[in-house]
């Protein structure tokens, strides 16, 4: 049938599961968003197209489905550079549809004339400038697969406005067509069996294993495999900071998060492993530290779907290529019960010795919120974060013990994803509580999308953790620029509980640790967004701390505390 | 190190700045790029001689291979590909000097394509090692302008698993 390059997109969006966009319209994609208002396709409407993106993202974590995102041109498409590279870090798929000039008028410095097609390429998978309306089934189709496969990432399609009011053939339900390409769309490559056999034996050859569980495992769904594949043989856990809920946070076996602000205890076990299996990460260098000083006892297994992550950054005796969920699928059913007690009791001395921990005097402790935050919720909500020293607390004070239960920047570290995301988040899960812990430096980047809460009535708990300062960019001058604090400081922070009144949000402002927990039951029981305004302790910092460049075993793990707690 | 990265692409608008767009922002080094059509209209080769560590080189073919519109990537070996670069230079020649560059682009085999008074322009072709050695001699009258196509390679067919490469 004969539809116009609008429908066309529509259609073929609908037909390959993507179910709702989030985005802003504006001159050159009108035809488009004439078509999403005809057929009615879901559309949430956001303040500003970098927050759309975030919406998308957090969407597509917590749903393992990926949403579009639409936009004008130039400033509109400008503006989703920073959440697709976001995306792009995080290997999460969003499709967007940025709206381009009239192919006439491409390269004539139009007006809202960007190149799109330019900047986009090195932040997505794919991306695609559709110039005949006859492409655009095919480049949705592929769009979608494009983002969803393999190693998910962004795609955005340039849609000129002639384009999207062209006619051209749709064929419904169209079979796979195949393009001519190399590995991109490698969902499931042929496993090395050798190399598995390899990874058994030295399993069972190994005294002090550890597995680290990278965000592979979220995007293979292979939480449950992993939870086995470790109680059936007894090897302790590390999950990165985007692998946090592939395992669950309260098992003995879970050590946590590895690397600069990880638990002593994780890094500890990484510096002694004799045997690392890295399932689904890509050893960071936030993980890593200083490479040469990284694991230097251990053989080192790695298994990942991208063949360009195996001895990227590592090297690596034994790469295995291939979906982790496969490949812990065959591990399940061939690696032995060990006994390894000495290794964990080892490792269980360690947790002893040196606990998350933190000092209380009275003023409003940023962890201590976020214990809080974990009682009131009963840890089954979903936990969203900015960038800083906030989402490092959470990342450590927080128990998983769900999968894509956690959304959080990790490789780009983007200030400001933490509410679009959390957004997201909640029009993704419904059924979930979306608690966002943030910063207020992160939450100023982007608090304008309040008004996309409270207009849709998305119900996300926001807690602020305001320590008036840009906190980890202050936390590195005190540490490594002799306490030179430049431009960090944030004295006139707004009355971030009156600003979300006045963009009809419930507003909470709290300087009392007594008030704490009252008011996130006040938040939970409120049928609508909430703004909490926690005034912190300012000068607190994360520990443990890897200084960058340093190895591992250079941790330090900050001050003596009058009160341990775990 | 350097290696020629034989690169078949779908010819799709765009693909070469996917392409030369990976190697600058990921700092890898290009020494030359060429490409052009092949015997499949649909399809491009590019090739592409790149230098850096091995581990770089093979992280460069690996990071090609992400690439949508990127087919195949070969890292062609030098003992198992031919390769051929066509290198155009004017040199400076006048009548004393004439004589002695036209018995180089004689011994190269280079073809002359045009004399001025000054200068002698000769086209030259054949592989890296050939290409280099000529430039060399000709340097010592001065180049006055070069231009070359970067190198171009494919495999060699029917190499067969019992022939011993030479170190």
């Amino acid at each position: 049938m004969e539809l116009t390059g609008s429908q066309i997109v529509i259609e073929e969006l609908k037909a390959n599961g993507v179910e709702i966009a989030f985005g802003i319209p504006g001159g050159a994609i009108m035809p488009f968003y004439d078509e999403i208002l005809k057929s009615g396709f879901p559309h949430i409407l956001a303040r500003h197209e970098q927050g759309a993106t975030h919406m998308a993202d957090g969407y597509a974590r917590v749903t393992g489905k990926p949403a579009a995102v639409v936009t004008t041109s130039g400033p509109g498409a400008t503006n989703i550079v920073t959440g697709l590279c976001n995306a792009r870090m995080d290997s999460v798929p969003i499709i967007a549809i940025t709206g381009q000039v009239a192919t006439p008028m491409i390269g004539t410095d139009a007006f809202q004339e960007a190149d799109t097609y330019g900047c986009t390429i090195p932040v997505t998978k794919h991306n695609w400038l559709v110039k005949d309306p006859r492409e655009l089934q095919t480049a949705v189709r592929e769009a979608v697969r494009v983002a969803t496969s393999g190693r998910p990432g962004p795609v955005v399609i340039d849609f000129p406005k002639d384009i999207q009011t062209m006619t051209a053939e749709y064929i419904p339900h169209r079979t796979q067509e195949t393009v001519p390409a190399g590995d991109i769309h490698n969902d499931a490559p042929e496993l090395d069996m050798q190399a598995i056999d390899q990874l058994l034996e030295a399993i069972e050859r190994a005294k002090r294993p550890i597995i680290i569980g990278g965000a592979g495992i979220l995007k293979a769904g292979a939480a449950a495999e992993l939870t086995e594949f470790a109680r059936r043989t007894g090897i302790p856990v590390i999950n990165t900071l985007l692998g946090l809920g592939g395992f669950p946070g309260t098992d003995p076996l879970s050590l946590g998060m590895p690397g600069m602000h990880g638990t002593a205890y994780a890094n500890m076990a990484l510096c002694e492993c004799d045997l690392l299996i890295n399932l689904g990460g890509r050893f960071d260098d936030r993980v890593t530290g200083k490479v040469s000083a990284f694991a230097t006892k251990a053989t080192i297994a790695h298994v990942d779907i991208d063949a360009a992550e195996l001895g990227k950054r590592v090297h690596t005796h034994i790469p295995i290529l291939g979906d982790v969920r496969d490949v812990l699928l065959i591990l399940n059913t061939q690696a032995k019960e060990r006994d390894i007690s000495a290794w964990q009791d080892q490792i269980g001395e360690w947790k002893r010795e040196h606990p998350l921990q933190y000092d209380r005097d009275g003023s409003i402790k940023p962890q201590h919120v976020i214990e809080q935050i974990q009682e009131v919720s009963g840890g089954n909500g979903i936990y969203v974060t900015g960038v800083g020293q906030h989402q490092m607390w959470s990342a450590q004070f927080l128990r998983f013990n769900e999968p894509n239960s956690w959304v959080t920047s990790g490789g780009l570290g983007t200030m400001g994803f933490g509410l679009p995301a959390a957004i997201g988040a909640k029009v993704g899960r419904p059924d979930k509580d979306v608690w966002l812990i943030d910063g207020d430096g992160s939450f100023s980047m982007t608090l304008v999308d309040l008004a996309t809460a409270a207009t849709y009535n998305i119900p996300v708990k926001v807690a602020i953790l305001n320590n008036a300062y840009l906190g980890m960019v202050r936390q590195w001058q005190e540490l490594f620029f002799e306490k030179r604090y430049s431009n960090v400081h944030y004295p006139e922070n707004p009355d971030f509980a009156r600003i979300a009144e006045g963009y009809h949000v419930r507003g909470f402002d709290v300087k009392d640790v007594d008030q704490v927990r009252s008011t996130l039951e006040q938040a939970a029981e409120i049928d609508g967004p909430v703004v909490m305004n926690f005034h912190v302790s300012k000068e607190e910092n994360v520990w443990p701390m890897v200084p960058s460049g340093a190895g591992n075993s250079e941790m330090q793990l900050g001050p003596p505390v009058s009160e341990e707690r775990t | 190190m350097r290696q020629v990265f034989s690169i078949l692409v779908n010819n799709h608008a765009g693909v070469l700045s996917h392409v030369s767009g990976l190697f600058a922002r990921r700092g890898y080094n290009i020494e030359s790029i060429a490409a052009g059509p092949t015997e499949d209209k649909e399809a491009t080769r590019i090739v592409i001689v790149a230098f850096g560590e091995k581990t770089t080189l093979e992280q460069i073919a690996r990071q090609l291979r992400k690439l949508y519109d990127v087919r195949e990537v070969q890292q062609l070996a030098y003992n198992e590909s031919v390769t051929r670069e066509l290198v155009l230079a004017t040199v400076w020649a006048d009548v004393t000097k004439r004589t002695e560059v036209l018995q180089i682009a004689n011994a190269f085999g280079a073809n002359i394509v045009n004399i001025s008074d000054e200068t002698v322009t000769l086209e030259a072709s054949g592989n890296d090692h050939k290409t280099r050695i000529l430039i060399k001699a000709l340097e010592r009258y001065g180049i006055a302008n070069m231009a070359r196509t970067g190198m171009i390679a494919l495999p060699f067919e029917g190499m067969t698993e019992d022939w011993e490469p030479l170190a």
